[in-house]
């Protein structure tokens, strides 16, 4: 590695301004999006644990209980604290890909499109889009920063907590600046270099759930002291920080300092590899392919099994947590019994926890059906489907082959939800056969709600196909608040309620399954794909020029 | 254009395609205006045009992917709209850009097409992987623009069909390659199949097309066989006489005159150069040349008005 002159950033003022001009509108909506989710459920938390017992309670409930201390540090009693409990990790993850995309964005996607090639042949330093591309995401997490930090202090909160809080979610963003800066170098596409931030990410979450799981709580039951694992994590360092308990700022220099050690490892990669290439070799794959591949629906499956694989892992992850939290759920009393027993409709508070859990589950569920049938789109842009049409295969079966896997998908994962929450609880509860019987069909009855949410991302692209992705994640975040998780809480009334199909679910294995509003639904996901199979039969396709 | 049009009408049945007064709008613009290309069963037919005249747009038609705004289109005998499937079936199709999935390998690709095509052809693919000098255990995302092409080209020759639709298939491939190439191509036709070729490489379709068609702002400009596009087209003559020629600038058929002292440097269609013999024989004729036109003046007088003419021969 030679020493860096000022002439390996020539021009990165202006690639900086050519990528702030590309990302305006994505880095906006991801500050509008995260801001005004952190300022709704800030207040919605202001509100609910107004009364300070309640708060003590419930601080006492996720401190002491070792699932929950997986998802969350909690560091004493008060709003503040127990929103970051509850969304810390959350936004850290969403903070971290926001910046890895904008990494990767302005680096190895353009290498990958052969844009680099063309910059490159004008005057500018060999480092200067990757300086471009590190400097556009260092402005928008410390934007986010700020943003989270107004949508905190809004509702009421301590201003330097809310400061402090928005800093510890955007150092996590700073370090995946670093990770995606040095991912870019070692993988040659896209994806790859998407995909090892992606699991870096996966091993911090867990090496500070692992943290503050093993770790211990005060003799109030109120603050929990991690492990040596969550030392480990950048998530950890911002968890350390405890924004509205003992605020501390200088485990936020440990970012800064990650941050600095991974740019000069990702310069050092970046000045021994070719440009356009990657430091890690191109597999081989087979010569042939095998029967499965050869039709539509075995394409599309190919496509996106691993997306699949990573979320039925995930899934199956979290279902052996919830299995498990169903003791500590058994010796609820008050107002959080309460919570559960309202959202759940019954008196049982064991069934009304599945309930919500399963509903739960199913929105997850219904999250990787957009992701997946959005392909959709990207085949049609992209290109692949001209070549897929121009073979013998019609409108109709393409789409079919596209509906297959994402109702077989659907399925197949709440299966393995409901099995492995199943498995959990019968661990504690006993009766592991019932258990897993009375979930998986309480699974398998929020699958028609979930085809709802598909049948209208499959709609938007067949009828208005350039609103696809805008429109399609709309219709999901919109199910999603107004349906029984939020639409409650925000007392929204009724009939914006039972806008979303998840209102409609049946609420098993608490309450008995009637056929009228199963039927419905499906009867509304049939309507949808046939307007969209007409539609796509009629419409010429948006082919790549 | 207007003879083309009638005996392509009265030969219907032999042909695999005909489009009629073909018109395609995306929204104000209109891409295709009234086009006519007829490709006759067992030809190479070159489909020749500027960028932008409407070439792609023409042959997504003719497959199904785009809807026309108007006239009549007939591939196979069958309305590629309607019976798209059917059609496809019997067809192959290579496009100007190949835009495949970065995650399988070349082979697997090749398979796949076959396959939703109607079934392999294992013999041929793999005498086109070595004739093409195509590696199938690569991934699409580590090929080349030239190699991705291969993959296209070796998924659509590998396939028995009767009819191949190829949107500049060669821009990326090396001269060799491109010899292999033509090699596969006249063994198509050799077994009988049809073959429209969009190029722009004038060698290629030289070398292979039996008609071609040229189109210009979504109008075909000109059809037919190389013959009689030449015959459309004029022939440069430079005559040194013995007495100053200048009289033969007010001729009607003379065109683009240059007279210097006793030689002169003229232009004259095919058709009328016996009567401008004649009129020469007066100036008592010491030499003369006639250059019958070079086939990259045949295209670039119908692909722009733009181009002097006498830029265009200095060029050539």
């Amino acid at each position: 590695m030679h020493t860096l002159t000022a002439a390996d950033f020539t021009g990165t003022r202006r690639l900086t301004r050519l990528a702030l001009r590309r990302d305006r509108y994505t880095l906006a909506a991801w500050w509008a999006g995260l801001g005004l989710f952190v300022a709704a459920t800030t207040a919605m938390f202001a509100q609910s644990l107004a009364q300070h017992e309640d708060l003590v309670r419930e601080t006492q409930l996720v401190a002491t209980n070792a699932g929950m201390r997986l998802l969350g540090l909690t560091s004493g009693p008060s709003v503040g604290g127990y929103l970051l409990h509850r969304e810390y990790v959350t936004l850290a993850v969403l903070a971290a890909l926001m910046s890895t995309f904008a990494v990767i964005r302005h680096t190895r996607q353009n290498e990958e499109l052969g844009r680099t090639e063309i910059l490159g042949s004008t005057v500018v330093g060999r480092y200067a889009g990757l300086a471009a591309g590190v400097l556009i995401a260092v402005a928008a997490d410390v934007v986010l920063a700020v943003v989270l930090a107004a949508a905190i202090a809004v509702s009421g909160q301590p201003v330097e907590g809310a400061l402090l809080a928005g800093a510890s979610v955007a150092a996590v963003g700073l370090v995946w600046v670093g990770v995606a800066a040095v991912t870019c170098q070692l993988s040659s596409t896209t994806r790859g270099a998407a995909g090892i931030a992606s699991g870096a990410l996966g091993i911090a979450f867990a090496l500070s759930g692992i943290g503050n799981m093993i770790g211990t709580v005060d003799e109030a039951g109120l603050t929990v002291t991690s492990a040596w694992p969550a030392w480990l994590s950048p998530i950890g360092w911002g968890q350390q920080t405890r924004p509205f308990g003992a605020a501390h700022w200088w485990p936020l220099l440990i970012a800064v300092a990650a941050l600095g050690i991974l740019l000069t490892i990702a310069v050092a990669l970046a000045s021994r590899r070719d440009v356009g290439r990657g430091l890690w070799p191109e597999r081989r794959g087979h010569a042939q392919a095998t029967r499965a591949l050869l039709s539509p629906a075995g394409l599309v499956w190919r496509l996106q099994r691993s997306a699949f694989i990573g979320w039925a892992v995930a899934l199956m992850m979290f279902g052996v947590i919830f299995g498990n939290l169903t003791e500590q759920i058994q010796g609820l009393e008050g107002h959080a019994k309460d919570w559960w027993t309202e959202a759940g409709g019954t008196d049982q508070i064991v069934d009304a926890y599945q309930v919500s859990i399963i509903q739960m589950a199913g929105m997850f569920v219904a999250i990787y059906l957009v992701q997946v049938l959005l392909r959709m789109r990207v085949d049609e842009i992209g290109g692949t489907l001209e070549s897929v049409l121009a073979s013998g295969v019609t409108r109709t079966r393409w789409l079919w082959g596209h509906l297959v896997n994402a109702i077989a998908g659907t399925v197949v994962l709440m299966v393995l939800f409901a099995v492995s929450m199943g498995l959990a609880a019968g661990q504690v509860l006993g009766n592991t056969g019932t258990q897993v019987r009375e979930l998986v069909w309480a699974g398998l009855v929020q699958v028609p709600g979930i085809l709802v949410v598909g049948a209208a991302v499959v709609a938007i692209i067949c009828l208005v196909p350039r609103w696809s992705v805008p429109a399609s994640w709309a219709v999901l975040l919109t199910t999603l608040v107004v349906g029984p998780m939020f639409g409650p809480g925000l007392n929204l009334p009724p009939w914006v309620q039972d806008l979303s199909p998840f209102t409609h679910s049946p609420k098993a294995p608490a309450a008995a399954v009637t056929a009228a509003p199963l039927l419905a639904l499906a009867a509304a996901c049939l309507g949808l794909a046939a307007a969209a199979l007409v539609a796509l039969r009629r419409r010429d396709l948006a082919l790549p020029a | 254009m207007e003879e083309v049009f009638t005996s392509s009408a009265a030969a219907l049945g032999n042909d695999a395609v005909v489009a009629s007064g073909l018109v395609k709008d995306f929204g104000t613009t209109r891409a295709l205006d009234q086009l006519d290309l007829t490709v006759h069963t067992g030809e190479v037919h070159g489909f020749l045009g500027p960028n932008g005249a409407g070439k792609t747009t023409t042959i997504r038609i003719l497959l199904g992917l785009l809807r026309a705004s108007g006239g009549r289109v007939t591939l196979l005998g069958g309305d590629p709209w309607r019976e798209t499937a059917a059609l496809h079936r019997r067809l192959a199709y290579v496009p100007g850009e190949v835009n495949l999935w970065p995650n399988l390998t070349g082979g697997e690709v090749i398979d796949l097409l076959a396959a939703l095509r109607g079934g392999p052809v294992p013999s041929r693919r793999a005498e086109l992987l070595d004739r093409f000098e195509l590696d199938p255990t690569k991934q699409i995302r580590a090929y080349s623009k030239g190699n991705r092409q291969k993959v296209a080209l070796v998924a659509a020759f590998a396939s028995d069909v009767e009819l191949y639709l190829l949107d500049e298939p060669t821009s990326g491939l090396d001269p060799l390659m491109e010899t292999v190439f033509q090699d596969v191509v006249r063994a198509v036709r050799d077994r009988g199949c049809t073959v429209l070729l969009s190029s722009h490489i004038l060698s290629e379709v030289e070398a292979l097309c039996d008609r071609v068609t040229i189109i210009r702002n979504g109008r075909a400009a000109e059809s037919g066989t190389f013959a009689e596009l030449r015959h459309l087209t004029r022939t440069t003559v430079v005559v040194e006489t013995a007495g100053s020629p200048a009289g033969l600038a007010s001729l009607a058929e003379v065109h683009d005159p240059t007279i210097e002292g006793n030689k002169a440097r003229f232009s004259v269609d095919s058709g009328d150069l016996n009567t401008v013999l004649e009129r020469l024989v007066q100036y008592d004729v010491r030499s003369l040349t006639s250059t019958p036109p070079t086939l990259e003046e045949l295209f670039l007088r119908h692909y722009g008005d733009q181009l002097d003419r006498s830029t265009v021969l200095e060029a050539v």
